[in-house]
């Protein structure tokens, strides 16, 4: 059976569905699935939770969600300089689990390792530990944080083969192959689907098993937040 | 002369020795990297998921697959690595990074550090923040004494939502650096900037602040 799908919309046909869990990958605008996200937008599903480590800009990635009112609960770790967002958490109109960068991660991961919970340092002391366990361990204090699943994952890669085997390229990996594990379906965009063997082995970031559906991404704008050049 | 942002930096990267593995934060910590040289022997880490972080990039280098966790386009080195966040999170989390140099908007004689939330006013997030204070292992905090309206950010407690408790062991400002000694809930003045009088960082600073015996 073929994971390669034709396009973004078939990619993400009969899996989109209201009030579902939604995996997102990217740091700020690197790495995010920009060719699946208006697909979404477009299907005008709602009650959404998401799960990505920012929440887009203005008119690019899961903005545009944001902006349709599609996304009743976002969890995240930064807002930054999304104005939308920070309006939404502020007022309440959303609800927003900020969580810290690290932990979210591992919350991933640990979904996709199977593991319901683990025990950080992250958080002790602060909002982030309230109303949670924690437990002392060789005399320091640790708060548990539980894991995070998903019932889709939509992630960007830079290649994949026909097996679903996914590398992907410099800081555009970040929270994609976590998030890969992490989902009952996954779906990837890839900049370039390659031929079986055309990948090592040896370099392959997430394999296929994580991966369900691959489709060549339409849109690589790859907007750049904040250009900084050396003079 | 009170320190410029520039000169808080470049006071700042004198606290990193040799061979250290560090993570800065966004602000003036972004501006300690241009008081590295190959000598000190630096390696930057990056939490979105890069070791070995090289200067930012020329016109025609710029690559938008590589950025910093400000966003800030940079460039990579020959020993450069790339991961994943949860791999970045375990060097954090797991005690492997020797200094995180980081901005405040408060910080406290016990230790604690507030950088993330004004409720009701100013969400930027948490980042990578509470992983860093909670993780690192010496954490460096770099910033304005006071704020604009010149209240001093030095304080006995933080009134703002915590990043970290007691954690942090060191704070430079424009005034001068200060050890943060959470054994006594005080701070310990280490360094005066230029033209600075004890007089003027004692009024500016509201936490206990030890200068017995201080010579400048």
């Amino acid at each position: 059976m073929s994971k390669i799908f034709a396009s973004p919309e078939l990619a993400l046909k009969d899996v989109l569905s209201d009030g579902m869990t939604i995996m997102s990958g990217g740091f700020g605008l690197v790495g995010n699935p920009e060719s699946l996200i208006p697909e979404i937008k477009k299907a005008g599903i709602k009650d959404l939770t998401v799960i990505s480590n920012n929440c887009g800009a203005e008119g690019f990635g899961l903005w545009m969600l944001l902006e349709a009112r599609q996304i009743r609960k976002m969890i995240a770790s930064y807002i930054g300089d999304n104005k939308l967002f920070e309006a939404l958490y502020l007022s309440g109109e959303i609800e927003v689990e900020l969580n810290p960068q690290g932990t979210l991660a591992e919350r991933i991961r640990a979904g996709g390792a199977g593991i319901p919970a683990f025990y950080t340092r992250t958080g002790v002391g602060t909002i982030v530990a309230e109303g949670k366990h924690t437990e002392i361990f060789d005399g320091v204090e640790y708060v548990r944080e539980r894991w995070l699943k998903a019932d889709l994952a939509i992630i960007k890669g830079w290649k994949a083969d026909p097996a679903g085997n996914v590398v992907f390229r410099k800081t555009a990996r970040n929270f994609n192959p976590n998030m890969g594990a992490a989902a009952t379906v996954t779906v990837v965009e890839v900049e370039e689907i390659v031929d079986a063997g055309d990948l090592d082995p040896d370099c392959i970031h997430l394999p296929g098993i994580f991966v369900d559906r691959i489709v060549k991404s339409t849109l690589n704008e790859k907007r750049i937040e904040r250009l900084t050049i050396s003079e | 002369m009170a320190w410029s942002r520039e000169e808080i930096a470049a006071r700042a990267a004198k606290e990193l020795k040799k061979g250290f593995y560090v993570n800065l934060g966004i602000g003036i910590p972004t501006l300690v990297a241009n008081y590295l040289n190959e000598d000190s022997a630096i390696t930057l880490q990056s939490e979105n998921g890069m070791l070995g972080m090289g200067p930012f990039p020329r016109r025609e280098e710029v690559d938008p697959d590589i950025v910093n966790a400000g966003k800030q386009t940079v460039t990579e080195l020959p020993t450069s690595s790339y991961f994943s966040s949860a791999d970045s999170f375990a060097m954090i989390r797991g005690g492997h990074i020797d200094a995180s140099i980081l901005g405040a908007m408060e910080v406290a004689a016990n230790g604690d550090i507030a950088n993330w939330t004004v409720p009701g006013k100013m969400a930027k997030g948490i980042g990578g923040a509470m992983d860093l204070v909670a993780g690192v292992k010496k954490v460096i905090v770099v910033m304005e004494h006071t704020t604009k309206a010149g209240k001093s950010k030095i304080l006995k407690r933080c009134t703002l939502p915590l990043t970290g408790a007691a954690v942090v062991e060191l704070v430079i400002t424009d005034l001068g650096v200060f050890e943060c000694d959470k054994k006594n809930r005080q701070f310990n003045l280490i360094e005066l900037a230029p033209g600075v009088s004890l007089e003027e960082v004692h009024e500016k600073t509201e936490a206990p602040l030890h200068t017995e015996g201080f010579v400048q």
